[in-house]
């Protein structure tokens, strides 16, 4: 039994000397995935052009996104509008360049406050077990049970619209999914030596989540984060879509395409260029996405 | 194995009642009273109290949580503002066409995304594997909205081959289901494709082929026989997910369905009919989920019988 404890502390004592032992691992499988992913690779490229794009935006269009010019409404593709305006006038290209800064918050913002309430709880849950386990377990059921759409739907009904609405509802909607399966990692890490390494030396409990058990969820949060990020830009371009997100005259994706859609016959690259652009991030996210999912899961690795 | 399945029962029941307490309270944060609502610009304010202790809203909201419930299980949702009629026979009709459309989906869905699975995994890493992985990874990033649109523009009107929208016979249903089901069949595509390549480097497979049964025969009786416990699974999962979430392609096609409804409640302020077509897509898929374990059940013999792999 002594030994046993001993044997625990030098494992314990190791693991520490070796730094961030699976953070370490999951940087060379990322290094490995990129030189054999090509897909990936252009999905970061393609991400990163995303940014750049949303951020360089003035500089890069002499139009400003709610400039309306009614003499010029639904005129097609030109020199003056590369991508043609809209019904108000307004160059679509410039409202796609800023449409890119919402559209990518709303990617980026309620996926990691969803990935931080669900991994908090997700721990909890699997660390504590019990009652507390049962109690939040049951609701993220409860929240996974419903048709996503419906319950964005419902939320932003009762929250009313506007962006900070928004982001409220796609975090509610997806920390569930999160808290899922950072407590099946959470209950597998729980039995692993090394826990009971750290445990034996007495490591209390917000210590061994904070160090111990998140570290080690990290691979799986980062592919749950590439993963829901194009989700949450889907969802948002949904309800933009039904008119339920983002108020005009801010520009968004989803917007653009149901301002266009009622001059789908008459005027269709009104829809079109906010359209593919939405698929083209949601796209290189998802291949992204599933890059790493490959990279990290050794069952895989061999395909 | 029993006592299995009726606490899977168990889990769903409670499931669902979750689900109708939160939306329930979700609804009535909603500011304004729903008696004004219902009143319209009319209502005085004795009209409106009267109203108001007409429908219950002044007892405390426990009971009236445990009434709906209640009522529900009679089959009465309550009656819709916009529209007024009761909301169970709105719901009925509507469930109707979300059913014909769900159905026509799934059936499209299933037969393209085993059929380009399948030919994916048999030809691994050739032209059509990363060809249909590459459309099938786009089949699930596109949005539904997009795939209708284009669908509406280049097939209805351009080429005048399908009506655009509305609900005129089995027709003006094709595009619709295309557009909802595209999403499906790339995911189903890519898991019958994974576990078709799992299945294939099993042993069992070598003895059949050993045994001198042909490619054809090694692939539809011994390998596909065996990859369609997880896919059907996912199918069934599918098909309550295309009965619920038929929101938007409803609303483009102009289909009178469930989603189309519950749009329309949110339009109207209409709380009584949102609660409605949300409680009853909820429960849709919490029985679709359900139905999917069991089906797992019944179709692998190792947890049939008992056993099961631990």
């Amino acid at each position: 039994m002594k030994n046993r404890q001993k044997e625990l502390a030098e494992l314990h004592q190791r693991r520490l000397e070796d730094g961030n032992g699976p953070v370490s691992a999951f940087r060379a499988d990322l290094f490995r995935m990129f030189r054999k992913n090509r897909a990936a690779a252009l999905s970061v490229l393609v991400i990163l052009l995303l940014i750049l794009a949303a951020v360089f935006a003035p500089v890069l269009t002499p139009y400003s996104y709610d400039d309306m010019d009614l003499g010029n409404r639904l005129s097609p593709p030109s020199a003056a509008h590369l991508l043609g305006t809209d019904e108000g006038g307004r160059d679509i290209l410039t409202r796609l360049l800023y449409g890119a800064r919402i559209s990518l918050l709303i990617g980026v913002v309620p996926t990691v406050v969803s990935i931080l309430i669900g991994a908090a709880l997700g721990t909890i849950a699997g660390w504590r077990g019990g009652i507390t386990d049962t109690v939040i377990m049951r609701l993220a059921d409860i929240v996974l049970a419903f048709p996503s759409m419906l319950l964005a739907m419902v939320i932003m009904f009762t929250l009313g619209d506007g962006l900070v609405n928004v982001f409220l509802t796609l975090a509610l909607l997806n920390w569930a999914a999160v808290a899922r399966v950072v407590r099946a990692e959470t209950l597998r890490l729980k039995n692993t030596e090394y826990i009971e390494a750290a445990r034996a030396i007495g490591v209390s409990g917000p210590v061994m989540l904070l160090r111990h058990i998140l570290p080690n969820c990290l691979p799986t949060l980062i592919v749950l984060f590439t993963l829901n990020v194009p989700a949450a830009i889907l969802t948002e371009s949904s309800l933009s879509f039904l008119g339920m997100g983002i108020q005009p005259p801010s520009a968004s994706w989803g917007l653009m395409v149901n301002a266009g859609k009622n001059y789908l016959y008459s005027a269709p690259w009104i829809c079109a260029a906010p359209g593919l652009i939405i698929m083209v991030a949601v796209l290189a996210f998802n291949f992204l996405g599933d890059g790493l999912r490959d990279a990290l899961d050794p069952h895989q690795k061999n395909r | 194995m029993k006592k299995k399945l009726l606490s899977r029962l168990g889990q769903s029941l409670i499931a669902l009642l979750g689900v109708a307490l939160l939306l329930f309270l979700m609804l009535r944060v909603v500011p304004g009273n729903p008696a004004a609502v219902m009143m319209g610009e009319h209502g005085d304010n004795a009209a409106i109290a009267r109203m108001t202790a007409e429908l219950g809203l002044d007892q405390p909201i426990l009971t009236q949580f445990f009434r709906y419930i209640g009522d529900c299980f009679t089959g009465n949702f309550g009656t819709s503002y916009s529209l007024s009629k009761p909301v169970a026979e709105l719901m009925g009709g509507a469930f109707l066409n979300t059913l014909w459309l769900a159905l026509a989906a799934a059936l499209f869905a299933w037969i393209l995304g085993i059929a380009c699975g399948v030919i994916a995994a048999v030809r691994k890493n050739g032209i059509l594997d990363h060809l249909f992985m590459g459309v099938s990874l786009m089949g699930v990033s596109i949005p539904v909205f997009l795939t209708a649109m284009i669908l509406q523009y280049f097939i209805a009107f351009r080429l005048h081959w399908l009506p655009i929208a509305g609900m005129d016979g089995w027709k003006s249903f094709i595009l619709p289901a295309i557009a909802l089901g595209w999403n499906s069949a790339g995911s189903v595509a890519r898991l019958v494709r994974s576990t078709l390549l799992d299945i294939l480097q099993e042993d069992y497979i070598d003895t059949a082929r050993a045994k001198g049964r042909s490619q054809l025969g090694v692939l539809v009786f011994h390998a596909l026989r065996n990859a369609m416990l997880p896919v059907v699974t996912m199918m069934a999962l599918q098909l309550s997910g295309l009965l619920s979430g038929a929101v938007i392609t409803e609303t483009m096609f102009s289909i009178n369905g469930i989603g189309r409804l519950a749009v329309q409640a949110i339009s109207g302020r209409d709380i009584p009919l949102l609660q409605g077509t949300v409680l009853f897509s909820t429960a849709v898929v919490i029985l679709g989920n359900l139905g999917a374990d069991l089906l797992y059940t019944v179709l692998d013999p190792r947890i049939r019988k008992g056993g099961g792999p631990q």
